[in-house]
């Protein structure tokens, strides 16, 4: 059975608090932090961007990967909304600075905040079906939002890398289902600069509704309950989503809290819900099965079940420690940061 | 005497997987229904609309909903901004006047929220003086000079006009169609963001959509076999767009004309008023109208407000806003002034449910357009 052999992540040590913003703007930071339910994201440098970051994260997780391993790496494929290039290939560039070899398939994915679970979908069928022998997966934002919008104060950045294949996996793809509609809740169109979003459109017809369509579809389909999971991990475009959403699936709070990283590090748009997904393979144990639904806007959602192996207990464990390495920034060193002075 | 023998409204709110056309035709049918009557029974069709030729540009609804609704006979689209459903009521009720034997359908329908916020407020700034606008005062700010002009000249605060949200709030909780079914508290009011200083989000009413209908007949048939409520007035009037040409800030002459018109009209004093809906499209707005239409001394509406003497439990024979107003049960502009009528005649006729107030023999109605250019005021009675 195929599934995730090694993982990496990158998270920038830049903080700005929701605080800080708020004094930007004179609003009431604290209404902003109990409606939102974050209070501080992460914010990559001026000098850092998607591609710096998906290089970071798979850097990480390709570590343990000799050349010859590398070479064996039969897919890259690279999850965005904010690609630096409207038309050139990030996902070569991310390939060529990590070593991978030549002879590989590489494109890059767009769907919003799912940009990179349907790519690691795709990866997990042609290593299921022997296509290649691994394929490596990543997520990558600098997350960003008009001034003075809502959206300011969530947007984060990180990134993100999973390397699939079907020998000495860590976390099994037992199963999956997608969930997808025509639901214009958020965009960027073309050459613009930053992300439109419909207000409150984003969360009863968008966001629950794909997602639990998705995650009930899965629970069906594997006929597992939500207490069958030790884990339980979901989007996390804010605060009160994620967990307004496990509630109604039925989950815990103490199922959902592993993965409930966006209060302190943002939304990094795809790499938001792998970064949740990170955290708990941190975490796990060995037979522990994790529940997972990503949420793009436009909209989707794809749920998928997990389950732990032995695998996991040879990996190190750094998730903690990073996100914990932080700096705080204030609002001209952020404008600095995102390009906005 | 022209009698109201229907109503229907559909849920207020953001209403995603609603169209206009979805919103009119729930409240079409829903109307007849509740009537027992059929389409063929109704002679003419008055609708309250103010937005639809701007976010969508869709004009001639008389066409579109005579599609949807499968008829041919006329239809009167009116447009008088937020006042939009009352002067549909008002010129319906015209209507009967001069054609005996009739029927009428009063349809009030708004959708405002296909479009992002900036637009729709941009929209609904179409009904504010250009003069103004262009000098960059938008719509809540033209209503916050006038709260702020009338907390100043009055001594008041900001909790005074709070209370009338609260009262609201409270009220709309019974009202299973209502946009905010929650209550809030004066900390809630005075905690929440600045539109406009001194008003705040919670001192305003919300972007909505939603549909209401009413069904109007001088037949003595219909009239005896329905639950009925008789129009004893529905006066107009109108004032100038531009706050800075009114004659005083804190007053809505459109609103004191047209009420002392409709108190003539009817033949009745405020004291026989025990229940009213009023337009509070802002906190202010509810107190102004109370004074504008005598039931308060001017500049004793502030702490009024503050006593929520018009609360459903004060134990006052005067109780405003059962539905919970526009600021808690929505405010979808063309549907409010028809929605408005419609608890009215709920109230009347004790068929209000859950928000049935004590009996009363008459009740009134208020609507504005364009932050105090038209008002409408209507007097129901059993």
């Amino acid at each position: 059975m195929a599934g995730i052999v090694d993982y990496g992540f990158y998270i920038p040590t830049n903080r700005i608090t929701v605080k800080e913003i708020a004094l930007r703007w004179g609003k009431s930071s604290d209404n902003v932090e109990e409606s939102l339910k974050i209070s501080e994201k992460a914010v990559a440098d001026h000098d850092e961007d998607m591609v710096t970051m998906a290089y970071q994260a798979g850097e990480m997780a390709l570590n343990k990967f000799d050349p010859l391993e590398k070479s064996s790496v039969g897919a890259v494929f690279v999850g965005s909304e904010t690609f630096p290039y409207a038309v050139k290939p990030h996902s070569t560039i991310i390939a060529s600075f990590l070593g991978v070899e030549k002879n590989y398939l590489a494109f890059d994915t767009q769907f919003a905040c799912k940009a990179a679970t349907g790519a690691m979908l795709a990866g997990n069928a042609l290593v299921k079906g022997d296509d290649i022998k691994y394929a490596l997966i990543i997520a990558s934002d600098k997350a960003n939002a008009r001034p003075g919008d809502a959206l300011e104060y969530s947007a984060g950045s990180g990134a993100n890398a999973f390397v699939l294949g079907k020998k000495n996996v860590l976390a099994h793809i037992l199963d999956w289902v997608s969930f997808s509609s025509d639901t214009p809740d958020f965009w960027r169109r073309s050459k613009a600069n930053f992300p439109s979003h419909a207000g409150r459109f984003t969360g009863t017809p968008s966001y629950f509704h794909h997602i639990i369509s998705a995650s009930q579809g899965l629970l069906k389909k594997v006929n597992l309950k939500p207490s069958d999971f030790k884990f339980a991990v979901f989007h996390m475009p804010n605060g009160s989503f994620p967990l307004k959403v496990a509630k109604i699936l039925g989950f815990e709070l103490h199922q959902i809290t592993p993965s409930y990283v966006v209060s302190h590090l943002g939304n990094s748009y795809s790499a938001s819900a792998l970064m949740g997904l990170v955290a708990v393979l941190d975490k796990s144990k060995p037979g522990d099965k994790i529940f997972f639904a990503s949420y793009g806007s436009g909209a989707g959602s794809d749920a998928i079940v997990f389950e732990v192996t032995e695998e996991i207990l040879k990996k190190e464990k750094k998730f903690e420690k990073m996100m914990n390495e932080k700096r705080y920034i204030n609002y001209s060193e952020y404008e600095r940061c995102m390009g906005l002075a | 005497m022209n009698s109201i023998i229907s109503y229907y409204t559909t849920r207020f709110g953001e209403l995603w997987d609603k169209s206009l056309g979805d919103l009119a035709n729930e409240a079409f049918e829903g109307v007849l229904q509740n009537a027992a009557l059929q389409k063929e029974n109704i002679d003419a069709i008055f609708v309250g609309n103010m937005l639809a030729g701007v976010v969508e540009d869709r004009l001639l609804l008389s066409a579109f909903l005579a599609q949807l609704f499968d008829t041919n006979v006329p239809i009167y689209r009116v447009e008088g901004a937020c006042a939009s459903g009352g002067l549909a009521f008002q010129m319906a009720n015209h209507y009967l006047r001069s054609n005996k034997n009739s029927t009428v359908l009063v349809l009030g329908v708004e959708k405002m929220t296909d479009v992002s916020g900036p637009e729709i407020t941009k929209a609904l700034a179409t009904a504010a003086s250009f003069d103004e606008q262009v000098a960059g005062l938008t719509f809540p700010g033209v209503y916050a000079l006038i709260a702020q002009y009338y907390l100043n000249k009055y001594g008041y605060t900001e909790s005074n006009l709070a209370a009338i949200s609260v009262k609201n709030h409270i009220h709309a909780t019974y009202n299973k169609e209502a946009h905010f079914r929650r209550s809030v508290t004066i900390d809630n009011v005075l905690e929440s963001s600045y539109i406009a200083y001194p008003l705040k989000v919670l001192d305003s009413s919300p972007i909505s959509d939603g549909a209401a209908a009413l069904i109007l007949t001088n037949r003595s048939d219909l009239i005896k076999k329905s639950k009925s409520a008789h129009i004893l007035a529905s006066e107009t009037a109108t004032d100038t767009i531009s706050l800075s040409k009114r004659e005083a800030i804190d007053t809505l002459k459109a609103t004191v004309i047209s009420g002392k018109k409709a108190f003539s009209y009817a033949g009745i004093s405020q004291k026989e008023i025990n229940l009213m809906e009023v337009h509070d499209c802002f906190t202010i707005a509810e107190i102004l109208a109370l004074e504008d239409l005598g039931f308060w001394e001017k500049g004793q509406g502030g702490h009024m407000a503050k006593d929520m003497v018009t609360h459903r439990d004060s134990g006052n024979n005067l109780i405003v806003n059962t539905s919970g107003g526009l600021k808690a049960a929505g405010h979808p502009v063309g549907g409010t002034g028809v929605k408005q009528i419609g608890e009215v005649y709920l109230q009347l006729t004790q068929q209000a449910g859950a928000r049935q107030v004590k009996q009363h023999n008459f009740g009134l109605a208020h609507n504005v357009g364009g932050s105090g250019g038209v008002a409408v005021v209507t007097i129901l009675g059993v």
